[in-house]
């Protein structure tokens, strides 16, 4: 029986494999913006992109949470409930710690008189905003996996300790990381 | 078998119906179920699929509709239908349809029978309702998300249905939604509001097929009972678990596509937009480029044509075998050309842009590409026809759709291989040539391939039989009817005649064609009328049908009829059975058929 039971741990979790492929559907998104941003580089009319500061302020939040919410899955699988409550809420403020620096940053563009949308804007920095948002969404729809989990884990009458749900979500928000990773060196490499 | 319960048994309550696969007790005592749960807000795969389907076929009934009215126009250009004038106002005021009403019609005709009816209508109907029940499941991975996978569905229809009744109009550029055309209000009705609830309902449309697509992949992958290997899965799950991932890596590329035209239309961004002055007025955008947009939205609309075809491909596979009472004809070989097609999908999307300037040495490759299609399709056909030979045939209406779709899918193949040459392209781009080849090979084929689908499986989705008699009037008509119209058009296109023009009375070259077009015209209305008929037959059969009185009428291999005749949430009253062969031995060893479950003899031959 014991054979059968590592058998099935290696299997799978079947929500878990669902987000991998949910991870490739938006993989594919972000490889159609890029490669749209790509051709339309090579093409008359491109300004240079000037990557503002506080990006570099946010990437370096969105890696302090990717810390955060492994510790807080290490604390669970502890059964420490309340260094991981305390964790769980940390990553989700960085999150949108992240969101808030990223429109900051857009922010400063109004102040250099750079167009992101509207007339005299130029296709370059309106991909910047698109692409960039697009992945905001992403990091928003995480905090919110981690608010209900979070919620979830204040109020159900049942003490669950599974740590399927979390797992599930920590893979998710190294994935918009790394993605935000990715679009920051490719905004860099790609001006 | 008891054992991997302990596994896996305490997890998440969405998953509940899929973990305790192999539970001991099983699913036949049933706690209550209100109204709301059981109809409208279901987990349950069957009835979600149900709700697929009856959605389908309001928008096929409206789609069509649409058809008619706007083939009322070609046929009758000159005549006056004061009827119209009544029913729609200014959109046909002195009782002929306007310009703007018909592009609006022939617009929304497209989008609707694409996706709506095509996509989510057809996929969404039968994966849903044949994935669990032919892998072996109780239910999906997430019954959950398959909820929420029709909801969005149904608000996307919400929002499309809506903007049918709006002041501007709906969208009005085509299915194709190309820039400028839909980026600039000021450049036609239908680009205004209109344009904007279609890339709403399109976007909400993309959610509920992708919510849908990872569900069907990790279902199929995961949740098979024991000795259900991939290769031993009935064709229909090879199809729809790559129609599944056909929708998942292309539809986000759409909606990216679709982020950017909504940028253009609604924030002045120029994506899309360089140096255009519409009516007089002189735009700022500049550097955009429309055929940017093109490519980014046929690298989905290529792979969607597959979604669309493939889910067909599969249920006619399984229906030909299961009534020739033979095995499919080169099982591998029919998994391998589905990948093939599926692979193809997505490196040929530049043969819809062959006239848009695309390099001719880049065409060459695409050309090439496109023309491979043929093998895997050649492969399909000839196996079909090969499982048809000296079968015994039972002419079932599933049956007589599914031959009617091989039909089809030969003769609308064919002109795929005109098409698919950069250098006849030329000519027949945009040509009614082009109408006849994707309505034959992809629109009627595929509904061929879901009326098959509807007509094998009501007995399980119901536990009634539909009508024989309307079933074969339904069918004739039908099939002789869709060459009538479709047939014709291959002529008038190779002369040249253009799409998308409401009256060719004044233009001489095409003035020839006028009683041909009024023959299409009285076909597709007689067409039309039948398919109304089917309509009838559906839901009076679901109520009043002849009922199934054998848990497995057509003597058919594959699990779902093991299942009840009407099956509770969960499928199986007891253990979900085990599965010991392929879907496909019939007429073995002296048996006309051997369900799956039933464990290999001794003295069995092999196959």
């Amino acid at each position: 029986m014991s054979q059968v039971i590592s058998e099935q741990k290696r299997k799978i979790h079947p929500h878990k494999f669902t987000l991998w492929v949910a991870i490739g559907s938006i993989l594919m998104m972000f490889a159609g913006m890029t490669s749209a941003y790509i051709v339309k580089r090579s093409q008359a009319s491109w300004l240079m992109i000037e990557i503002p500061m506080m990006f570099w302020y946010s990437t370096a939040t969105i890696l302090a949470s990717s810390v955060t919410v492994q510790l807080a899955l290490k604390s669970l699988k502890k059964r420490e409930m309340i260094n991981y409550r305390r964790l769980l809420a940390v990553t989700a403020v960085l999150g949108v710690l992240f969101i808030v620096l990223q429109i900051v940053g857009f922010g400063q563009f109004a102040a250099q008189d750079i167009r992101l949308v509207g007339a005299g804007s130029n296709a370059s920095y309106s991909f910047l905003l698109a692409i960039s948002g697009l992945h905001g969404i992403h990091v928003l729809g995480g905090v919110v996996a981690l608010v209900v989990i979070a919620i979830r884990a204040l109020n159900s009458s049942t003490r669950s300790y599974s740590s399927v749900p979390l797992e599930i979500a920590a893979t998710y928000w190294h994935f918009v990381d790394a993605l935000w990773i990715y679009l920051f060196i490719f905004f860099t490499w790609m001006k | 078998m008891s054992s991997e319960t302990i596994s896996h048994g305490h997890t998440e309550e969405a998953s509940v119906h899929s973990h305790d696969s192999h539970e001991a007790h099983g699913h036949d005592h049933h706690h209550e179920e209100s109204f709301l749960s059981k109809y409208v807000f279901s987990t349950d795969h069957k009835m979600i699929g149900k709700q697929f389907l009856i959605t389908g076929i309001i928008w096929a009934i409206i789609g069509g509709l649409f058809s008619v009215l706007f083939r009322l126009q070609l046929g009758y250009p000159e005549t006056s239908f004061p009827v119209l004038e009544d029913l729609f106002g200014k959109w046909a005021a002195g009782g002929r349809i306007s310009n703007e009403f018909y592009y609006a019609l022939v617009t929304m005709h497209g989008t609707i029978l694409v996706f709506f009816v095509l996509t989510a209508g057809l996929s969404g109907t039968f994966a849903n309702i044949l994935i669990p029940l032919q892998i072996g499941a109780r239910d999906m991975a997430s019954g959950f998300m398959n909820m929420l996978s029709y909801w969005f569905f149904f608000l996307a229809s919400v929002v499309m249905f809506a903007s049918l009744f709006i002041q501007t109009g709906p969208a009005s550029g085509g299915w194709t939604i190309y820039p400028p055309l839909s980026a600039l209000g000021q450049a036609s009705e239908g680009s205004k509001l209109g344009m904007d609830f279609w890339l709403i309902s399109m976007a909400l449309f993309i959610v509920s097929s992708l919510l849908g697509g990872l569900n069907y992949i990790s279902t199929i992958l995961n949740l098979r009972t024991k000795g259900m290997s991939m290769t031993r899965m009935p064709l229909t799950m090879w199809a729809i678990f790559f129609t599944a991932l056909l929708g998942v890596l292309s539809f986000p590329v759409l909606l990216s596509g679709a982020v950017l035209l909504l940028f253009d239309r609604n924030l002045g961004t120029s994506f899309y937009l360089s140096e255009i002055v519409v009516k007089g007025e002189i735009l700022p955008n500049e550097g955009g480029s429309a055929i940017l947009f093109q490519h980014l939205f046929w690298f989905l609309g290529h792979p969607e044509v597959y979604i669309i075809l493939l889910p067909a491909l599969g249920m006619v596979s399984e229906i030909l075998s299961v009534n020739s009472r033979k095995p499919i004809f080169g099982y591998l070989a029919m998994v391998g050309s589905l990948f093939a097609i599926c692979i193809l999908a997505f490196l040929v999307w530049a043969h819809h842009m062959f006239v848009t300037g695309l390099n001719p040495f880049l065409g060459a490759f695409f050309v090439l590409l496109t023309l491979l299609i043929a093998v895997p399709s050649a492969i399909k056909v000839f196996n079909w026809l090969t499982t048809l030979w000296k079968g015994n045939i039972r002419f079932t209406p599933a049956m007589l759709f599914s031959i009617g779709f091989i039909s089809l899918f030969i003769s609308g193949g064919l002109t795929g291989i005109f098409l698919g040459n950069s250098t006849l392209d030329i000519h027949l781009h945009d040509t009614y040539f082009v109408v006849a080849h994707f309505h034959i090979v992809m629109g009627v084929a595929s509904f061929f391939g879901m009326f098959a689908g509807v007509y094998h499986w009501f007995p399980k989705m119901y536990g009634r039989f539909l009508n024989n008699t309307m079933a074969y009037i339904h069918f004739w008509v039908t099939l002789v009817g869709a060459y009538l119209i479709f047939w014709p058009m291959h002529y008038s296109g190779l002369a040249g005649m253009p799409r998308r023009y409401t009256d060719w009375s004044n233009w001489q070259s095409f003035n020839q064609f006028q009683d041909m077009n009024r023959f299409i015209s009285t076909v597709a209305m007689i067409v039309f009328a039948v398919q109304i008929l089917f309509v009838f037959n559906f839901f009076y059969s679901i109520f009043k049908g002849r009922k199934v009185t054998s848990t497995n009428p057509w003597g058919a291999n594959t699990l779902e009829w093991t299942t009840p005749i009407n099956p509770g949430h969960g499928n199986w009253p007891g253990d979900i059975p085990e599965v010991h062969r392929w879907a496909y031995d019939y007429s073995k060893d002296g048996r006309e058929f051997i369900p799956q479950t039933e464990p290999i003899g001794a003295d069995e031959s092999k196959h």
